[in-house]
């Protein structure tokens, strides 16, 4: 993630007004790298007001209906936990392989393969209830998203291919494994053909946390997630390797790392990850498996992991951004007619402006004042 | 004190409650929910022709485009209903288990779901269209006029409804010409651009010169105008994008049904329904026939498309073998609604296998 920009001719320009001085920085700045995230939202926000302006609507009260109407009640707010907590899980694994240069960008097949699995498992217990239904059926999910992110691993370490293809690929053949199985033999029998399973039993599904409200246990997986990548990134040995290798890779080398067990070691937790979210959704909200179990995201956590700077409590705030640009949209459709698209605008234009503000890491603007 | 907090907060509320029942009591305010986006010219665009039928009414209407059939259709659904719609379409299978869900927790509100078949509760109705009936035409107008006497099929997904289709359109055909054989690539999607020109360019490859289409996009009417072969539009009037290509399109017209059951909840007189209507009705319509289509054809067609509204010719009439050659239909008899919906066997002349 970090990056030199080659910038000579942009602070040529600067030099001759002699009223703004661009000079690098001796080594990037820790305070704005905690900044820039808040910086690119804030800019996302004008930005955004600006296009609902161009638009025609009015872009305070079309900025309320996106960011403060949907979780101004409790149900609003339990809704926003929901579809943050997989994109928190998610990005929390996806945190270890960038931090330690791996470019997972297979979550979605992750989260789809750990949901094919167990799901199936859930289904082997579709009429039977007890206690011990709900662990194995979790444990399954996580298996499932390892086995899957196994593969570009294994391929990089042993192969040498591109993990960003290769996980990138695999998204796509595990969505045609999943699309195989709902339309063919997991189809439920009394449901005329069409193309989902039975639903799961009680005992599948995790338990609701407030009743009619949606949120469920599923948020705990994901707290617990964030607590043990926090220890792991900062307190172990493993976190350390992870470091090291992110920033320079010949370091690691030259250190000695073991490079291809690590390799694995993230791919693995990372997939675990995105298999436990699938579970999520199709354990809680949805209850059996269809073919869209995941609106993307997999891919939305991409944004999500870098917006939260690979840093566990930053992804629970971010995870929590980028939630409500889901739930805006909705919201903002309904009420004042704007384009439900403009919700993928919003956490495209986050991620841009993330990228664009990363600038001032390594440069910093010296104001000298006009020589009047 | 801190009862006094949460009685006045209860109050409050219920004085809220009392209110905007009285503000939307007066006039009836519809919603639709879509899984594509308005401009697909397809399915979505359709459901959205209906809506504005009913906006031209008199009646309020709120769409949300592009809502996913996952965990998240649950949560458009309940705003919708806890925002003062009275009637809510929703216009996707995939919303079935979220509308039976949601319509339990809003008596008040009224649910309509396209496609399925699941009405768990007194609010909630189900609709569909005949299609097939429009299948009957094209497939007639198809075994009319090939030459190849190959006929190209592209299908989405491998449920009843699309079966449905490809028979229907099959055994027109063949009564008109006995030696035409549908050939099927199936796309598995509903809307892709991309996938849906590979199939058709696959067909045409395999001699196809004249292709049918059960997926929404326009993709296919335009590769067949490339090629200079026919082809039949889907739910939309496709003519405009393929002008010599497309002989004749089988269009959706959900505004009738969608006007009606407005009017039933502005009256009191919705019921719950399980509607499957077709030409006779009007939900299911024919484009205007292209000038390439011979005379006598013509007056075949508009005679046929007369007596699939009165009933009297039934696009699945006896005797219908399948692939096999087992008797699916005996002759004389006409397939019932039953066997219609769990179609699920190809019958003979349709080449290759359903995928399982």
């Amino acid at each position: 993630m970090l990056m030199k920009l080659p910038l000579k001719n942009l602070e040529c320009l600067w030099e001759e007004e002699k009223l703004i001085k661009i000079v690098k920085r001796d080594q990037p700045s820790r305070a704005i790298f905690f900044l820039t995230p808040v910086l690119a939202i804030f800019l996302t926000l004008v930005s955004g007001g600006l296009i609902f302006y161009i638009l025609g609507f009015k872009p305070f009260e079309a900025l309320k209906f996106f960011f403060i109407v949907p979780i101004a009640d409790m149900y609003g707010f339990s809704e926003l936990l929901l579809k943050a907590t997989p994109l928190c899980l998610i990005a929390i694994g996806l945190s270890f392989c960038f931090k330690s240069n791996n470019w997972n960008i297979g979550a979605e097949g992750q989260l789809t393969f750990g949901a094919i699995v167990s799901g199936g498992i859930a289904l082997l217990f579709y009429d039977q209830e007890g206690f011990y239904i709900l662990p194995i059926v979790i444990l399954a999910g996580a298996i499932g998203g390892m086995l899957y992110a196994s593969i570009p691993a294994i391929l990089k370490t042993y192969f040498n291919t591109n993990e960003i293809l290769v996980s990138l690929m695999l998204v796509y053949v595990s969505k045609l494994i999943l699309d195989y199985l709902v339309v063919g033999p997991w189809s439920n029998p009394e449901g005329f053909n069409f193309p989902e399973t039975r639903q799961f039993s009680d005992s599948a599904r995790l338990p609701l946390l407030v009743e009619g409200l949606r949120i469920h246990a599923g948020i705990f997986l994901a707290l617990a997630a964030v607590v043990i990548s926090w220890f792991i990134f900062y307190k172990t040995y493993l976190g350390f390797q992870m470091k090291v290798s992110g920033f320079s890779l010949k370091t690691a080398k030259y250190a000695g790392y073991k490079g291809k067990k690590m390799i694995i070691l993230v791919f693995l937790i990372s997939g675990a990850c995105a298999g436990l979210a699938g579970v999520g959704e199709i354990t809680g909200p949805i209850g059996q498996l269809h073919r869209e179990i995941s609106p993307d995201y997999g891919f939305t956590a991409i944004i999500v992991a870098f917006l939260g700077r690979l840093n566990p409590v930053g992804i629970i705030f971010a995870s929590l951004v980028v939630a409500i640009t889901y739930l805006g949209a909705e919201t903002a459709q309904i009420f004042m007619q704007i384009p439900k698209y403009t919700g993928q605008v919003f956490q495209g234009m986050i991620l841009f402006f993330l990228l664009a503000s990363d600038y001032l890491l390594f440069f910093k603007i010296k104001f000298i004042g006009s020589k009047k | 004190m801190h009862k006094t907090l949460i009685r006045s907060f209860v109050s409050s509320l219920v004085f809220l409650f009392t209110f905007t029942v009285a503000a939307v009591a007066k006039d009836v305010k519809a919603a639709f929910v879509y899984i594509g986006p308005t401009g697909d010219h397809g399915w979505t665009y359709q459901h959205d022709v209906g809506r504005k039928a009913v906006e031209a009414a008199g009646y309020k209407t709120t769409y949300v485009e592009g809502v996913p059939e996952s965990a998240d259709a649950e949560r458009v659904l309940r705003q919708l209903a806890n925002s003062g719609h009275d009637i809510i379409f929703t216009t996707s299978f995939g919303y079935m288990n979220p509308t039976n869900k949601v319509a339990k927790e809003f008596p008040n509100v009224k649910f309509e779901h396209a496609t399925g078949y699941k009405r768990e509760h007194a609010n909630v109705s189900t609709y569909a269209a005949r299609f097939y009936e429009g299948r009957t035409i094209l497939g007639t107008i198809a075994g009319s006029m090939t030459k190849s006497n190959v006929i190209g099929y592209v299908a989405s997904f491998p449920i009843p409804e699309v079966i449905r289709g490809i028979n229907s359109f099959t055994l027109a055909a063949q009564k008109v010409n006995p030696n035409i054989k549908t050939k099927i690539v199936w796309a598995f999607t509903w809307y892709d651009p991309g996938k849906e020109a590979e199939a058709a360019k696959a067909l045409i490859d395999q001699g196809a010169d004249i292709i049918a289409q059960h997926t929404d996009s326009t993709a296919i009417v335009q590769i067949a105008e490339k090629s200079g072969i026919f082809a039949f539009g889907q739910a939309s009037d496709m003519d405009k994008f393929a002008p010599k290509a497309v002989l004749t399109s089988v269009e959706n017209n959900w505004g009738p049904y969608y006007v009606d059951r407005v009017k039933a909840v502005a009256n009191g007189t919705w019921n719950q329904k399980d509607t499957w209507h077709g030409i006779g009705d009007g939900m299911v319509v024919i484009s205007d026939l292209d000038s390439a289509i011979p005379a006598d054809v013509r007056a075949k067609v508009n005679q046929l498309e007369k007596d699939l509204a009165s009933g009297k010719v039934h696009s699945f009439t006896g005797p219908i073998y399948d692939q096999q050659g087992n008797l699916m239909v005996a002759e004389g008899k006409t397939a019932d609604d039953g066997m219609l919906a769990g179609m699920m066997t190809y019958v003979k002349g349709v080449e290759g296998d359903i995928p399982k």
